[in-house]
């Protein structure tokens, strides 16, 4: 019996009715009602995170700000890999955010030198690759990566499915390289994404939701299956705060929901 | 003939031979002239790599190399580790050489002339080890060894045991005195080799190469060379430079730029390698030219700069360099803030190396601002007097009024609002009075 008991409290295995028990470490993300919620309470580090989205700037950085400025505090290195726009720095560093360990690094801003493939697989492969680089070296506290979205400009255009899909060989690349690693490691992918197998071992999906506030539905965490989304107050513009109405009843959850709760 | 490949002395052919002899004996035989000129630039190019061995290196007769290794032998542990090094380092050069060590340097010269890899580390074992020398080693004047070997002396023993008076009269006092030398007898005193200020070595390949990847294995062998080179002033490169040279098209300069100085080869290779990997050659390579001009010395020069408790500079630098050498120099960079009310022009691009600002903790922003900014500013357009991207925009706030830069002819003006999507996401947005427009500016991710 006791062997049993011993055996179930391996790191390596976890019960179909509890979170998994997290060997690697993890990180607060600064609500305690998210944590609740992800095995080790916290983000995962020395693993991958996936965070898909339809498209930028709906609170995905303020989610993971107070993590981030944790680690910033820290002493520890942040690094960003093909952020879709440029981060306001001025804005950045009331957050928390040191700017003197903050690296940005820009695939897409390779010139010059002739191409024997399209553009958008070079952006992509060169974002895939420096995420890779990044984590084997083992020396930032966090790393970002925008991999290609979707466009996202009104007309209604996707990308090329076949350029900015992402394979699953190399997501586990970057898994095999995160578990080496004590880094905290986000990848941004498209809402499509969803329906695709990851190796990550937390899979996101946002949406805002009212109020200015965030959902963050679970698709995919080490243990039970999430039941439903969590919603987040963000740290809002104050000009915003004082123009909404106090928090509605939690009964409220927005209609649409992203994804399902399988495991995959 | 001064040399032949194996495949050629299996087919009989042997140093020494007359051309014709060998073309009788190896009729597709593919001879090359000797270059001296090469062969003295690439004696120079050694003797600057065996700097980090010793500083004290000569160059012997135009055909070799002698190391004054004495005061070496503690810092690598013995002559054997000397040795093996010198053995691996040559061949990752590319060159075979036979190599000697003895207590006197003529006798050193001598043995590794004979081509057997000698190890005399006494005084007392080198007149037996000596003795045993053919006397055509000692690349002494053609007459001298007739007349030699005209009296039956063949072996350096032989000679060595002829009377010395007679031996001064016969032969000059010269060679009486490197038989001295040679047992430690007399001093023997020689001039050091200097190395260059800049580095500069070129190599020509044996073929052509069209394929910019293939190129590694000879860059490689420049690399060695810079290694030892740098090594051997304890210095460090912050730039060098690969130069292509192909037949009928001007040269491709590739220019590497590291973040600290840096001289380890297998580092500087891997660069190489992510710079090789996405170049098209617009014509084949037949040289390699490798240039570093600026040396940096490395003591005292480390910068702490991405020091803090889990990693260290040069970590980071290799880092920094590795994504560079792929992506581009621009593509790794840092942020800072500047002073300045309009936005885009209210953060730049930091070189790493760059000092930066600390961040001001302390104060909040005054106003609120998006996290993501927009390079350019995107137009909206404009539905019953509201914004509209996806649908309308409903102005949650502002607005704020921007003007500024009237004096640098940028000059804004603009009532920034921040408004809502139709998802309930928030958005920075303005209306430029003059151009009687909505721009969208930023995003509240």
């Amino acid at each position: 019996m006791s062997d049993l008991a011993k055996l179930l409290e391996h790191p390596a295995l976890w019960r179909g009715d509890a979170l998994a028990r997290v060997r690697s470490g993890s990180l607060p993300t600064g609500s305690d009602r998210l944590d609740r919620e992800l095995p080790g309470g916290g983000w995962p580090t020395g693993a991958l995170t996936e965070i898909l989205l339809e498209r930028h700037g709906i609170g995905e950085l303020s989610l993971l700000l107070p993590a981030l400025a944790r680690l910033s505090a820290g002493g520890r290195w942040l690094t960003w890999i093909a952020p879709p726009h440029t981060p306001f720095a001025p804005h950045l560093a009331t957050t928390g955010i040191d700017l003197r360990r903050l690296i940005v690094v820009q695939p897409t801003a390779r010139t010059g030198q002739p191409c024997r493939v399209p553009r958008d697989d070079i952006a992509l492969q060169d974002t895939l690759w420096s995420t890779e680089q990044t984590l084997r070296a083992n020396l930032c506290g966090a790393v970002l990566a925008w991999l290609p979205q979707a466009a996202v400009n009104g007309r209604g255009a996707r990308a090329r499915t076949s350029a900015a899909s992402v394979r699953y060989a190399a997501l586990r690349r970057l898994q095999l390289a995160a578990e080496r690693s004590e880094t905290f490691i986000v990848l941004f992918r498209p809402a499509q994404a969803a329906s695709e197998a990851s190796p990550a071992a937390l899979r996101l999906a946002l949406n805002p939701a009212s109020n200015g506030r965030l959902a963050v539905h679970i698709l995919k965490r080490r243990g039970v299956a999430a039941e439903a989304p969590v919603i987040l107050d963000l740290k809002r513009p104050h000009a915003v705060d004082r123009h909404y109405a106090p928090a509605p009843a939690a009964g409220s959850l927005p209609a649409q929901r992203l994804g399902s709760n399988v495991l995959n | 003939m001064s040399v032949a490949n194996e495949a050629a002395l299996a087919k009989g052919v042997r140093p020494g031979m007359a051309l014709a002899a060998a073309y009788a004996l190896a009729h597709t035989l593919r001879v090359k002239q000797r270059d001296p000129l090469s062969e003295a630039e690439a004696l120079r190019a050694l003797a600057a790599w065996a700097g980090q061995f010793t500083p004290n290196v000569t160059i012997e007769d135009g055909a070799g190399l002698l190391l004054e290794v004495s005061g070496s032998l503690k810092l690598f542990g013995g002559i054997a580790p000397i040795l093996r090094a010198l053995r691996a380092g040559m061949s990752e050069l590319g060159f075979t050489a036979a190599i000697a060590a003895a207590v006197t340097a003529r006798a050193a010269w001598w043995l590794a002339r004979s081509g057997k890899e000698t190890l005399a580390q006494h005084l007392d074992e080198l007149p037996a080890k000596l003795a045993a020398l053919p006397i055509d080693v000692l690349a002494w004047p053609g007459e001298a060894l007739t007349t030699l070997q005209a009296l039956g002396v063949n072996t350096l023993g032989e000679a060595m045991a002829l009377p010395r008076d007679g031996f001064a009269r016969r032969f000059g006092q010269r060679l009486l005195d490197q038989l001295d030398q040679a047992r430690g007898r007399l001093a023997d005193p020689r001039s050091y080799f200097v190395p260059p200020e800049q580095f500069r070595s070129r190599l020509e390949l044996p073929a052509a190469v069209e394929q910019a990847s293939a190129l590694l294995f000879a860059t490689r062998r420049l690399l060695v060379e810079l290694g030892g080179y740098l090594r051997a002033r304890t210095c460090g490169v912050q730039q060098f430079r690969l130069r292509l040279e192909h037949d009928d098209a001007p040269f491709t300069e590739l220019v590497f730029n590291l973040v600290a100085p840096g001289h380890d080869e297998a580092h500087l290779a891997l660069l190489a390698r992510e710079r090789f990997d996405q170049l098209v050659l617009r014509a084949p390579v037949y040289q390699i030219t490798l240039e570093a001009d600026t040396l940096v010395a490395l003591a005292g020069a480390s910068l702490t700069l991405f020091h803090d408790h889990y990693s260290t500079d040069t970590d980071w630098n290799k880092l920094v360099e590795r994504l560079r050498a792929r992506l581009g120099h621009a593509a790794v960079h840092g942020l800072t803030i500047v002073a300045e009310h309009r936005p885009e022009y209210a953060v730049r691009r930091a070189e790493l190396t760059e000092p930066r600002k600390a961040p001001q903790r302390a104060v909040t922003s005054p106003v609120d601002r998006p996290l993501w900014l927009l390079t350019t500013p995107r137009p909206l357009v404009e539905v019953d007097a509201k914004p509209y991207l996806r649908g309308p925009l409903a102005l949650v706030a502002g607005p704020e009024r921007i003007e500024s830069g009237w004096w640098d002819g940028h000059d804004v003006r603009r009532d920034y609002f921040i408004a809502q999507d139709i998802d309930r996401s928030l958005l920075w947005v303005y209306r430029d009075p003059a151009a009687a427009g909505w721009f969208l500016h930023g995003l509240f991710a």
